[in-house]
This record gives C-alpha cells, sequence and structure tokens, in this order.
C-alpha cells in the first residue's frame, strides 16, 4: 500500500488510493474521459490495462457504461473535471447510478475556483447542490492529502454511490500519517466558544484556521470543523458546535443554492436556531484567474472570514 | 427454421401479444405501440436464444437484455411472466401504486429486468457497460440491447455507438425498433432516421437491416452476427408500431393509448380472428 505523502498532488493520491484498492480488488475499473493524464489515471492504465477504458469526450456515455459495469458486480471509479462529472452527466448518474441502485464512485476534480485557468465554463460551484438532490449518495471533499486517500478508500467498502470533490494540483497535509477518518464524521480542529467556522474542502478550511489565527489575537476564540463530508451530513457535531457557540459561519467552494450552508442552516432551522452566516458564491458564474486571484475575486480569504465572524457576534 | 419450431414461436407471440394488451387494459392506458412492435423479437430471444434462468434471474453466466427503449415494459413484463421470473397475476398490477411492473423498466422492482431504462439513450450506454465488465470477467455471456428509433435522436446512442465501435465489443447485439413513429407523430415529420444501418457501419458496427416480424429473419441476422468477430452487432428491424393491437395499427397517435376491458377483448377477438386461431 502507498502513503498519502508519497504523493505530490492530490490527483496522485485519489489515483493511488483507488490504484492500491485495485490491488487487492479485483472487482475496481476505472473510466476516464479523455482526462487521464490530467488526473494521472494514466498510472492505473498502465497497471491494470484490462481494468481501464477511456470512454473519450463522451461524459454522460461514461456514466451510464459505468452503471452497466457494475450491475455484472464490477466496481468503477470514473473521472471528468467537476463541471462535467456533475452537469454533463447528471441524468445518467441520477437515473442509471443513482435510480437503479447500483454503485460507482465519480471523482469530479478541480472544484470551484481551483479550476483557476480553465475558468468560467470549467469551474463547478453547482456540483454540491446536485449531488446533494440524489438519494443515498455520499459526498465528499477532503481538505488534505491523508483524508482525501484514507476516505477515498473508505468510499469503496461503503458499497454507496459515492461523488469525490477533489483539487488536481498540489498537496496539503494537515493531518498525521495514519490518522482515522470516518465518512460522515467531521473533525474538530478547534473548540473555541465564540463562534464556529465550518468549512469544506482545502481552500475553506485553510480560510477557516487563517480567520482563527485573526480572531484569536483579537481575544474571539473559534471552533474550526473540516467538514470532509458533505452528505451523510455530521448533524451530531454541527449541532454541539451551533449550542457551543451561538453563532456557525459555513464556508464552501460552491454556490449557495442548495450548498453546504443550506443544508446546515435547514438542519439547525429544525433543532437549535442560531445565528448564521455563509461564505459561498452567490448569483455569479465562474471566471478565470489564479488562485489568488479568485480566493479575492469571490471574497473567499481567512480576512474576510474574520471579518463575516467578527460582525456575526457583534 | 423448422415448421414445428416456425409454429412455436407464433403461438407464443400471439399470447404475448394478448397478454400485453390485458396488462395494458387493466390500467387503462399505456405505452402499447412500441410494446407491441418488438414481440416477435422478445418471443425469438426468450424461446429460442437467450441463455437465462427464471428460477435464478441474476444466474452470472446468464445471457442480458437491456429493453433501452424502457416503456415498451408490457410486452416484456408478459413474456417474463409466461416464462416463470414471477406470476402471470403480476400483469394485472401494472403501474398500481407498490407494484413491481412500473411504466418503465426497473431492475430493482422486476426479476428478470437486466436494467433501469426510461430516460431514453441510457439503456444502450449500459448495455455496453454490461458486454464491457463481461469481457473483463472473460464471460461468454451476449448482451443484448433494444432502441427505439425515435431514441435514436438522442446524442447519447451515438456516444455509445462510438465507444463500441471503438472497443471491438462483439458480445454486443443491439436491434433498433425502426416503427418509424415516436410520441408526437412520424419520425419523418420530426427528425428522419435514414440510413442507420450505414450509420452504424461508419461507427464501426456489423449491421444488418431485416423485417422485424419475421422470426426467419431474426434469426437469420443473429447467427450471422454472432459469427463475426471484433465488432459489435446492429440489427435494424422494420417493424409496424402497434403490430397486433389492431384499433392502434397505422394511427399516428399510438405511441401511448387509452385500452379499456371492453376494446381489449374486442381487439384480442380481432387478432385471434386475423390469425386464424
Amino acid at each position: 500500500m502507498s502513503k498519502a505523502r508519497d504523493f505530490k498532488n492530490y490527483r496522485e493520491v485519489v489515483v493511488g488510493a483507488v490504484s492500491d484498492l485495485a490491488r487487492e480488488h479485483e472487482d475496481i475499473v476505472f473510466l476516464d474521459s479523455d482526462l487521464s493524464s490530467c488526473i494521472t489515471s494514466t498510472s492505473f492504465a498502465s497497471e491494470f490495462p484490462e481494468r481501464f477504458i477511456n470512454c473519450g469526450i463522451a461524459e454522460a456515455n461514461m456514466a451510464a457504461v459505468a452503471a452497466g459495469m457494475s450491475a455484472t458486480g464490477l466496481t468503477p471509479f470514473i473521472h471528468s473535471f467537476g463541471c462535467f462529472a456533475s452537469r454533463r452527466m447528471y441524468d445518467q448518474v441520477f437515473l442509471s447510478i443513482g435510480y437503479a441502485k447500483r454503485c460507482v464512485h465519480i471523482i469530479g476534480s478541480d472544484p470551484g475556483i481551483t479550476a483557476q485557468y480553465n475558468g468560467g465554463t470549467h469551474m463547478p460551484f453547482e456540483d454540491i447542490a446536485l449531488y446533494r438532490q440524489i438519494p443515498d449518495f455520499i459526498v465528499i471533499e477532503p481538505s488534505d492529502g491523508e483524508s482525501l486517500y484514507a476516505l477515498t478508500r473508505q468510499v469503496y467498502f461503503s458499497k454507496k454511490n459515492s461523488y469525490i470533490r477533489t483539487p488536481r494540483k498540489g498537496v496539503a497535509f494537515r493531518y498525521d500519517e495514519g490518522m482515522k477518518f470516518e465518512i460522515g464524521k467531521g473533525i474538530e480542529l478547534k473548540d473555541g466558544a465564540d463562534v464556529a467556522i465550518i468549512a469544506t474542502g482545502a481552500v475553506m478550511v485553510d480560510n477557516a484556521m487563517e480567520a482563527y489565527e485573526i480572531l484569536r489575537k483579537d481575544g474571539i476564540n473559534a471552533t474550526v470543523i473540516d467538514l470532509h463530508t458533505i452528505k451523510p451530513l455530521d448533524t451530531d457535531l454541527i449541532l454541539k458546535a451551533a449550542k457551543r457557540t451561538g453563532h456557525v459561519v459555513v464556508c464552501e467552494n460552491g454556490r449557495y443554492a442548495g450548498g453546504v450552508g443550506e443544508a446546515i442552516a435547514a438542519f439547525l432551522a429544525r433543532n437549535y436556531p442560531v445565528k448564521m452566516d455563509f461564505m459561498c458564491v452567490g448569483e455569479r458564474f465562474g471566471e478565470v484567474g489564479n488562485l489568488s486571484y479568485l480566493k479575492e475575486a469571490f471574497g473567499f480569504t481567512g480576512s474576510h472570514l474574520a471579518s463575516m465572524c467578527k460582525e456575526l457576534i457583534r | 427454421m423448422d415448421f414445428n419450431t416456425l409454429e412455436m414461436l407464433k403461438k407464443e407471440a400471439l399470447d404475448t401479444r394478448i397478454k400485453t394488451i390485458e396488462c395494458i387494459s387493466s390500467f387503462g392506458s399505456g405505452h402499447i405501440g412500441g410494446a407491441m412492435s418488438i414481440v416477435e423479437l422478445i418471443t425469438y430471444l426468450y424461446y429460442k436464444e437467450m441463455k437465462v434462468d427464471p428460477a435464478n434471474p441474476s444466474w452470472p453466466d446468464r445471457d442480458r437484455l437491456v429493453l433501452s427503449k424502457g416503456h415498451s415494459g408490457p410486452s416484456l413484463y408478459a413474456m417474463l411472466a409466461k416464462k416463470g421470473f414471477f406470476p402471470l397475476s403480476w400483469l394485472e398490477t401494472l403501474n398500481k401504486g407498490g407494484t413491481n411492473l412500473p411504466s418503465h423498466v426497473d431492475m430493482t422492482k422486476t426479476p428478470g429486468i437486466d436494467f433501469t431504462a426510461g430516460s431514453l439513450g441510457q439503456g444502450i450506454s449500459a448495455a455496453l457497460g454490461i458486454a464491457l465488465a463481461l469481457r473483463i470477467e472473460k464471460k461468454s455471456s451476449y448482451v443484448y440491447a433494444i432502441v427505439g428509433d425515435g431514441e435514436s435522436q438522442e446524442g447519447e446512442v451515438w456516444e455509445a455507438a462510438e465507444l463500441a465501435g471503438a472497443q471491438k465489443i462483439d458480445n454486443l447485439i443491439a436491434f433498433t425498433d425502426l416503427n418509424g413513429q415516436q410520441l408526437d407523430g412520424y419520425t419523418e415529420d420530426i427528425i428522419p432516421m435514414h440510413h442507420l444501418k450505414e450509420r452504424y457501419e461508419t461507427f464501426g458496427w456489423d449491421s444488418y437491416e431485416i423485417n422485424g416480424h419475421s422470426f426467419e429473419e431474426i434469426e437469420e441476422a443473429i447467427t450471422k452476427a454472432k459469427g463475426v468477430k471484433g465488432k459489435p452487432h446492429m440489427i435494424i428491424m422494420h417493424t409496424n408500431k402497434s403490430q397486433g393491437y389492431i384499433p392502434g395499427e397505422g394511427v399516428k397517435s399510438n405511441h401511448s393509448m387509452s385500452v379499456s376491458p371492453e376494446t381489449a377483448k374486442e381487439a384480442i377477438d380481432a387478432l385471434r380472428k386475423r390469425e386464424e386461431v
């Protein structure tokens, strides 16, 4: 088995995890849609040529082909950029994979602003909302290499359909080697009593930690949660944080409509209403630029998050 | 095909048609046109060709049938009931709340249904996926798929066609039910589906064009297809929509029709008379 820290990019972590699984489990196959060099599934193809199919630039067909393959007992992992892995193949995922109760794992790469130079056409903010609509789907967005490796393995063992939202390039390691992760169980990184920041994905967990430090200097103690699983929602942890702080800010590299923030707001509205705010994209499409430009352009920065927290608890 | 086999197939096809009409009339309406046009094909497949075990519908070594034009479920349900996949009494539950026989085929509900379909274009992709999986698993089973001619207006059908050709997947035998009609009318008036045989050939398929109501031509095409290696197979079947449900034959709006018990009885009597049974 590989170690997550052997890899230099998220794409190698996720494909490495699938390859490790494939060495142990003959049912695993990998389907790509002419983006194998982008996610490095080329390494899977070299090692398991009979279990890799490049379906070409035809994502909808790829999704339904994967659904058919799962009907014989194979377990497909399929990949496209997040925009195509959600919008372009949605009806096929919804019906042939979800409704037909198949077992397929979908890797949607470069979520939100991490699409960077591919720009607005390739910048999925809505994939979270789309995948949240499909009954019994697991949706994960790990925030570092260790959790991405561990949770990619876990979705296989869950025997449920899943959507894995991950950047391709670069990798951060915020967690120790060998740390245990569990689908549906968020990680409490800080446990301050003044405000709770619930963040999903690498960009937002980074912002949350930066905001934590800024707030701490001003005498404000924040709870910080890495919500690596978007669905199912870790309602126990969210409720605990809401009760402790009375103020919740949800951060996601996605659009407000149907996103993580709405999911948490709906849960808390029923169970423990608190003051809330949301760092996310509003009525706006993506655009081209590097990550630091896009973080500023969309307000996805630690300093902005700290200001939002201060405003909320004022 | 010998005389006795042909007579047996004709008898079973007639019985399938009668049970399909009764099934749809038990609900009062349904997609009768496309269900009736594929009866010779499914009769041939289940009585002569396919390796299946009604007592063990998920037998891993079975042949598969994916009804990509998933709205044609009722005639396939009649066939599966006749073959013993489930009791004949289920046919009276079509489309009623809690049924195992929904309007569009559902693998999670109905024994013998090999894939869920309803959103047109997806079933042929899934059939290709099953065929690819069987090849990876080194199984000798065949995958049969039935695609509508109207359905073939969906781009996904052609995405599946290009990948199947590229993969040289020869355990996939697909059929296009070329009945010339779709929900809104004649394909000729909406999007003409010309040169399908040639289209598939350019996509790398082994392709045939036959009369879909002739058992002899169905048998000959499948036999030839199984002899061609390294290519997927497409058998274009010229059919009549609503064939055998006489009130719908030659009618423009026969995609989905009301079928009362009285109409059904008259239609079945007329069909028996025409078939001289």
